[in-house]
């Protein structure tokens, strides 16, 4: 099983997503992440979508999102070949001097930015890949994670001059 | 020029815009705006007994005239209860508009009297669908819907329409066209797939032709026979299909599936081509998916992309209306066969072998009781190859399929994705309405039958005059012979005591129509010519048959189609054969 991830474009009505969800839900497809927002064009949203599947049944997932009326297209962003980014906010505990020395440390490697700090917790917040995501977390883990909120991962392909 | 109406008057002037000329409902609360207007429409509106059966009857309608049938109720229970049959119609492609009220747009989410998220709750069971709230939206969405019903794959669109929005004043206007900017058109095959399909076909020794509701959907029958009769292989018919194709052809061999002969499920095990035409690989029909064909490379051919490879690997996929995909076939074959031709004499040796060692037959009751195959088999010989019949869904559903020859299409009407019980009474009742010139005759179990007979009343009074082959066995038929082969013979809950209670000529005669009992073979054909010779009521025919007859031949769930049954404990003797 691998991750893919779906860029589809939809119609901005009511229900849209709910049609999205229902079918995913219906056909027994996993979603791992799924983000919605406004596009460029105020009548049309994208809504992107990270589904773990085995390559003929992603092609099945992608014409059963093609049936749905409300949505105008889907394309599939390879990691290769796009930007892919997800959001954080992490919320860790500070139990001591030493500890805050690390984690500033952490952040500074990875550009992370400090949103919130108190006597006992620093809050975190991390725009980037969602593999570097990933590592910041593994790495804040021992640390101690008192609450995390995290996006699902939007992206975009990459164009390159001709 | 646009002209001041109310929202309901809009809905209505919208249906006749894109010329419903039929519909099928019960007014309430929420869509009572919109029967005012219906009072003065020149659509005729027919009132039936209960939402389902409204649902249902737009089906039967829309399956024999091939156009979109149309239902509509109120809000909350009017709308659930045409849940069923809206799952029934998307699940065979049937293209149908379910019209609903709903409560007052300020009121939708506060659990107000007679609320239910309609939309949200078909939006898994319908192609599309729509929750209207201002009254300037309902013809677009009317228009809308109907062009999605009908067109591509057809299926169920529901627009579901707020009572304020009805009672709104507004311009009426009707869109210039229809802007659907995710919907796309794929009725126009590749002519690359064609060559491929045509080269494979070439090639093939073992073909089979595999024919799907699809081909009816499509109105491709004569497309159809052309192409059987150039490739010269054998044709299967699914539980869709039967009629697409004459029964009585000699490339015909039967249904495939479950309760398919025997010839049909082999030579779609042996083949090494399937022809699929309009199907979709349903598991009735392949059994144990993992065995299905194991031989076979596969051309699938469908309006619906989403098909393809859906359950079966398609080695050449040619997505496209069928109809338009078997013309060009034809002439790509042609060119293709001027080159060489293979050979099918030694498959129709096989197949031939299959077909009249093991034809579709049935045991006698040994008790001078009525087969109820026997009562199925006369009625098909005794009417004439334009009659239409319904059925509901069970054991006389497969015995209809079996023992009845079909001729012509759309002459077969029956719930096969859903397995919907007590579809026949009402799908007969709106295929009475949409060809009221032809015979139609529901052939309906008593467990089905009780479900939804009270459309009979509905038939009565509006002069719907259908004929309904009451198979009396007095049990749920099919779940009963489940028990008997799977469940050690017991009987848990299948016992319906219907040749007690209720008797059904009198209930027959009660809702208004002539109510006839059979009990002996030798009553049979007069007591089927005494119902053909009354043309102004409908009328019951309550046969009662012999319970424990059984369905061959049978392949059980989740088995492999090699292990097909023609009777308890008997498979075929394959090696008496040259296999």
């Amino acid at each position: 099983m691998k991750t893919h991830i779906l860029s589809v474009l939809v119609e901005n009505q009511a229900g849209v997503l709910a049609r999205v969800s229902s079918l995913f839900s219906r056909r027994g497809y996993n979603i791992e992440a799924l983000s919605v927002g406004p596009t460029e064009n105020p009548e049309i949203s994208r809504i992107t979508i990270a589904v773990n599947v085995e390559g003929h049944a992603l092609d099945q997932v992608i014409q059963q999102l093609d049936k749905l009326v409300n949505v105008i297209d889907i394309i599939e962003l390879p990691a290769s070949s796009s930007h892919q980014v997800e959001l954080i906010l992490v919320r860790v505990e500070v139990g001591s001097a030493a500890n805050l020395e690390q984690i500033h440390a952490l952040l500074k490697k990875y550009g992370a930015d400090v949103v919130e700090t108190t006597s006992s917790s620093i809050t975190i917040q991390q725009t980037a890949h969602p593999s570097d995501i990933e590592a910041l977390l593994r790495e804040l883990t021992p640390f101690g994670i008192l609450e995390l909120t995290q996006s699902g991962v939007v992206a975009m392909g990459r164009r390159i001059d001709a | 020029m646009a002209e001041e109406m109310t929202g309901a008057q809009s809905l209505i002037r919208s249906l006749e815009h894109v010329g419903v000329d039929v519909m099928f409902g019960i007014p309430g609360g929420a869509i009572l705006p919109a029967y005012d207007p219906i009072y003065d429409s020149k659509i005729r509106h027919i009132l039936v007994r209960h939402e389902q059966g409204a649902g249902h009857a737009a089906t039967g309608y829309a399956q024999v005239t091939g156009r979109v049938g149309t239902c509509i109720a109120t809000s909350g229970p009017g709308a659930t209860n045409l849940v069923t049959p809206i799952a029934d119609a998307q699940m065979d492609s049937v293209p149908m508009v379910a019209i609903t009220g709903q409560v007052p747009s300020s009121s939708i989410g506060t659990d107000a009297f007679q609320e239910a998220d309609i939309r949200g709750i078909t939006m898994p069971i319908t192609k599309h669908n729509y929750l209207v709230t201002r009254a300037i939206d309902i013809p677009r969405a009317v228009a809308q819907a109907y062009h999605i019903a009908a067109s591509g794959r057809p299926g169920t669109v529901l627009v579901d329409v707020a009572k304020d929005a009805l009672q709104e004043k507004v311009q009426f206007q009707w869109p210039k066209e229809i802007d659907l900017p995710g919907y796309r058109d794929h009725s126009q095959p590749v002519s690359q797939a064609i060559k491929d399909a045509a080269a494979l076909i070439a090639q093939s020794v073992r073909p089979v032709l595999y024919v799907g509701g699809g081909v009816i959907k499509a109105n491709g029958s004569k497309e159809l026979l052309a192409l059987a009769e150039l490739i010269g292989a054998p044709v299967v018919t699914t539980l869709m299909a039967r009629g697409a194709f004459p029964d009585s052809h000699q490339l015909h061999v039967g249904m495939p599936g479950m309760h398919g002969t025997v010839a049909a499920v082999t030579s779609l095990q042996k083949a090494d081509l399937l022809i699929t035409l309009g199907a979709r690989f349903d598991d009735r029909v392949t059994g144990k998916l993992s065995t299905f064909a194991p031989n076979a490379k596969v051309i699938h051919a469908d309006i619906d992309p989403a098909e393809i490879g859906k359950n079966r690997h398609a080695d050449v996929p040619v997505v496209g209306d069928v109809r338009l995909t078997m013309a060009q076939l034809l002439p790509a074959l042609k060119a293709e066969f001027a080159k060489s031709q293979p050979d099918l004499t030694a498959w129709w040796k096989q197949v031939d072998g299959w077909r009249t060692t093991y034809p579709v037959g049935y045991d006698m009751p040994n008790d001078g009781s009525l087969s109820p195959q026997y009562v199925i088999e006369r009625l098909g010989k005794i009417s004439d190859p334009d009659t239409i019949y319904t059925a509901g869904v069970g054991q006389h559903q497969m015995w209809a399929s079996q023992f009845i020859s079909y001729e012509k299409p759309r002459t077969w009407l029956n719930s096969g994705g859903l397995g919907t019980m007590g579809y026949a009474v009402p799908a007969a009742m709106g295929a009475k309405v949409g060809a009221p010139d032809t015979t139609v005759w529901a052939i309906d179990g008593d467990g089905c039958f009780q479900m939804t007979n009270q459309e009979l009343v509905t038939c009565a009074i509006n002069n719907i005059p259908i004929k309904v082959a009451l198979i009396n066995n007095e049990s749920l038929g099919m779940v009963r012979q489940w028990q008997t082969l799977f469940y050690n013979q017991r009987y848990s809950n299948t016992d319906l005591h219907s040749k007690r209670v209720p008797d059904f000529a009198k209930l027959a005669d009660a809702m208004g129509c002539v109510g006839l009992r059979c009990e002996r073979p030798e009553d049979v054909d007069k007591t089927i010519e005494a119902a053909m010779a009354i043309n102004d009521q409908p009328v019951v025919v309550d046969f009662n048959v012999f319970r424990d007859a059984m369905v061959w031949p049978m392949v059980a769930a989740g088995t492999s189609n090699d292990d097909i049954m023609i009777a308890r404990e008997l498979a075929p003797d394959w090696d008496s054969q040259e296999l």
